[in-house]
């Protein structure tokens, strides 16, 4: 019953969003608003109806209806009521309806926004995000349906239809299967809807270029939209990759934070196009320049949205995140293809129009900065996708599969962005149009100094790898400039207000959002520079096995084995968990209890490490296997990674930054008021 | 009239000089990349290949990053827990999915391969604490090294016993 009502939402679902782009487009050609009003009134129907079937969805999985295929294969009587609503998006079919709902919620919220001097934007803007949500929901309808049922023919293997198959009987499940135990974690919670939700909010962007495109407004009015709706989609992308990084840490057990793994490497695609854009559309603002490449970029970061969402549910690559082989790829690619296609020939259609109105003038200027810039997140970016599509590509050319590793991204990736932390020191300081090299000189020669100093040091200290070295020097010059930078704006607010040094920072904050967020962002792209350095380049490991009693040591610190308990949790784990003491510098500092849970019901083992975490370094405990009788020894690995809190503390203030300068400016808005009211006079 | 000629036409060489200036730049950059995306893949891409690829190619081989499957051979496999070193050998399984199920399976086409004394076989070397699921027939996943003397060493050692996983190939045996 409820299954026939959430799988009935979703048709008239995808009716409303089919009739939405069809009433939207020809309402221009007919000219009639009143069509327009009708597709608008459609496509914000789409929302209530994927409300309605995700909340149909919802109620199965907390009720143990265990006769839905979706419901038996990611949920089990054991998990607890959070976990039952979070396997909304456990499973390939669940996951594909919660990004549609997002979607359509994204979709929504643009369509109620104030229209009042774009309103020609509007049929475009319906069209291309209800043929995204119809997409979506036509995969869930047509391809993984949640709401399917299970069936049987005699004694054969149960399988999952909507509607009863000739000769079958309806077959409930004792039990489902319960969700992927890797996704049992508060992290894991939380990071693939900030991922979906990044995801889902760069297609706005892409629709307003798109209708700006199309209505040949190419004027500035569409970048400010676009501007703040990529801010919003890059700020959940941001949180969703940082959240993923601390999940991979604290729950995959092998140290680190980030593989390079397809997966991450789709959700990563995106975020570097995005950033880029986030960059370069301050040209197109200060000085009308590079507006056909702020489209290209649009266009891709909508693509690779698209593209990463088709590489983690088509299955095909294989990696801890994708989901099984499924039917969905053709459709997925056919989608991207078209998009793809159409996109470039309206971009070709008005290339004309999109004429620089300036030149650059020298290569010494922001403008050269910033092309710098675009230039290295887009190498970044390239050299990311050649990697990930490499297996793919070769065994298609040679038929001999050949794949890249983290060593390869890491080679590949780390010189690019050691530049863009360079750039990122020295571009701020560059004047529009053309710098001054003596005045740049002058500003960057504190910064020089203190960075030859640092480097000094770190050698005195016997640092050698001089990848650690040039990083640190780096770090240090990036991280003086934007300081200064901060320096310089509030004592200029000092002298011409009088206000004290506090008050001066937060209005000069304040009052300038956009600039000092995004200084904000780079101060924590600098700490988190410092903690990848220092656990790329640092990190130590070691494993051995202990009887009772033995240590073993890394660095300053040694562990000893004191016990290890195996015990049964209620909700269908066995655990062994083992206690040693952790001693730095001969002195104790605490246990740890790193463990080792098995899923009984899914066999599926699952190792949580024992950390000890401290602004210096983490010192990371596995418990990678064990004797029946702990007298006997157990096998612990064992990290040491240095500095590798910054990266978490980098990421707080990443979002923080982003906050500020995405922060709407009220009283730019109430500026802005009388005159929009006075247009519409 | 004329002046005015001549200067926007200075104005213009002017121009497409500073265009080339950015050009030239642009294209260093992106020469840079390239040509570190190029060497970086050559000296870490790694090659799937099956035990009897392995033997065949020998020696030129040896030293390349590969990542190589097959059958564990029970008999084989010894564990030194003084210095935490694995050894077995194993045996060649078809990495084409298809065969394999042709076969009748992973565990079928695992065992098969262990029984036959024909089969290429490759000793592999791997430091590190003994999986639990390093037994007999049971499928092996390896990266490493091919040494000299032609014994594997693996830096990363994965395991399915297919038993488990009854339902369908696992994703590893085809070399994804």
């Amino acid at each position: 019953m409820i299954a026939n009502l959430g799988f009935f939402a979703l048709v008239l679902a995808l009716a409303c969003a089919a009739y939405a782009t069809g009433m939207a487009v020809l309402s221009v050609p007919q000219r009639k608003p009143a069509w327009l009003a009708s597709a608008h009134r459609a496509a914000l129907l789409t929302w209530p109806l994927l409300t309605l079937a995700s909340l149909c969805l919802i109620f199965l999985l907390v009720t143990d209806h265990y006769e839905i295929g979706y419901v038996s294969h990611v949920t089990s009587r054991a998990m607890p009521m959070y976990l039952k609503i979070t396997a909304w998006w456990g499973g390939q079919a669940g996951s594909l309806l919660f990004w549609s709902w997002l979607m359509s919620t994204f979709a929504g919220a643009a369509m109620l926004r104030k229209w009042d001097r774009d309103y020609s934007l509007m049929p475009y803007v319906i069209a291309v995000t209800m043929i995204t949500v119809g997409f979506f929901v036509g995969l869930v309808v047509l391809f993984e349906n949640p709401f399917g049922r299970l069936w049987q023919i005699g004694g054969g293997e149960p399988f999952t239809a909507m509607l009863q198959p000739a000769g079958a009987a309806p077959f409930v499940a004792a039990d489902g299967n319960g969700l992927n135990p890797l996704l049992r974690h508060p992290g894991m919670i939380i990071h693939p809807p900030m991922l979906y939700l990044g995801f889902v909010s760069f297609v706005i962007p892409y629709a307003f270029a798109m209708a700006a495109l199309i209505t040949r407004r190419t004027d500035d009015e569409w970048i400010r939209t676009t501007r703040r709706w990529t801010l919003v989609g890059w700020l959940f992308l941001s949180l969703g990759l940082i959240l993923g990084g601390r999940w991979a840490y604290d729950v995959l057990g092998w140290g680190g934070y980030w593989g390079w793994d397809p997966v991450e490497n789709a959700a990563f695609l995106p975020w570097l196009t995005a950033t880029a854009f986030l960059h370069s559309v301050m040209i197109q603002e200060k000085r009308g320049m590079l507006k056909k490449w702020n489209l290209v970029l649009i266009i891709l970061t909508y693509a690779l949205v698209i593209f990463g969402t088709f590489l983690t549910r088509s299955g095909v690559l294989s990696s801890v995140h994708a989901f099984a082989q499924s039917a969905i790829g053709p459709a997925f690619f056919t989608f991207i293809g078209l998009t793809f296609i159409v996109s470039l020939t309206l971009l070709f259609r008005e290339w004309d129009h999109l004429k620089s109105e300036h030149q650059m003038d020298s290569l010494l200027s922001r403008e050269s900065a910033f092309l710098l810039n675009n230039l290295l997140f887009m190498g970044i970016a390239a050299s990311v996708f050649w990697g990930t599509v490499f297996p793919m590509i070769s065994e298609l050319a040679t038929g001999q599969k050949i794949s890249v590793g983290p060593p390869f991204y890491n080679r590949v990736a780390g010189p690019q962005f050691a530049a863009l932390v360079l750039l990122m020191g020295i571009g701020p300081l560059m004047a529009w149009r053309k710098a001054s090299p003596k005045q740049l000189g002058r500003m960057l020669l504190i910064p020089s100094v203190a960075a030859i100093l640092v480097v000094g040091a770190l050698l005195i200290l016997g640092i050698r790898s001089w990848g650690a070295l040039l990083g640190f020097g780096i770090v240090t010059l990036a991280t003086l400039t934007t300081l200064i930078e901060f320096g310089r704006g509030t004592r200029a607010r000092m002298r011409s207000t009088g206000e004290n040094a506090w008050a001066a920072f937060t209005t000069l904050v304040a009052r300038n959002r956009r600039r000092y967020g995004g200084y904000i962002i780079h101060l924590a792209v600098v700490l988190m520079t410092i903690g990848i350095i220092g656990s790329n380049f640092f990190q130590k490991e070691t494993q051995g096995r202990l009887k009772l009693g033995e240590q073993l040591t890394l660095g300053r610190y040694v562990m000893t084995y004191d016990g290890l308990d195996e015990f049964n949790t209620n909700d269908d784990r066995l655990v062994a968990r083992a206690t040693i003491s952790v001693y730095r510098d001969g002195r104790l500092v605490g246990q740890l209890h790193p463990r080792r849970d098995y899923f009984v019901s899914s066999q599926q083992p699952m190792t949580i490490p024992g950390v000890r975490s401290t602004v210096e370094d983490d010192f990371y405990v596995l418990l990678v296997d064990w004797e029946p009788i702990a007298a006997n020894g157990a096998t612990f690995k064992v990290y040491l990674n240095p500095l590798v809190n910054w990266l978490w503390f980098g990421g707080l203030v990443f979002i923080l930054g982003t906050l500020i300068a995405a922060w709407p400016d009220a009283e730019r808005e109430r500026r802005r008021a009388p005159i929009a009211v006075g247009v519409r006079v | 009239m004329a002046q005015t000629t001549v200067t926007s036409d200075a104005l213009a060489a002017r121009a497409g000089g500073g265009r080339m200036k950015f050009l030239v730049g642009g294209l260093l950059i992106i020469a840079a990349i390239v040509y570190l995306v190029a060497t970086s893949l050559q000296s870490t891409a790694q090659y799937f290949f099956t035990v009897q690829e392995v033997q065949s190619k020998g020696a030129s081989v040896v030293g390349k990053n590969l990542r190589v499957s097959g059958a564990v051979l029970g008999d084989t496999i010894a564990f030194d827990p003084g210095t935490l070193t694995v050894s077995f050998t194993m045996a060649d399984v078809s990495n084409d999915t298809k065969a394999i199920e042709a076969a009748g399976g992973l565990a079928e086409a695992l065992h098969q391969a262990a029984a036959d004394p024909n089969a290429a076989r490759v000793k592999v070397v791997y430091v590190g604490p003994k999986p639990d699921l390093l037994k007999n027939e049971a499928q092996a996943i390896v990266t490493g090294k091919l040494g000299q003397d032609g014994v594997f060493y693996a830096d990363e050692l994965l395991l399915k016993c297919p038993t488990r996983y009854e339902e369908s190939v696992p994703a590893q045996s085809t070399g994804n």
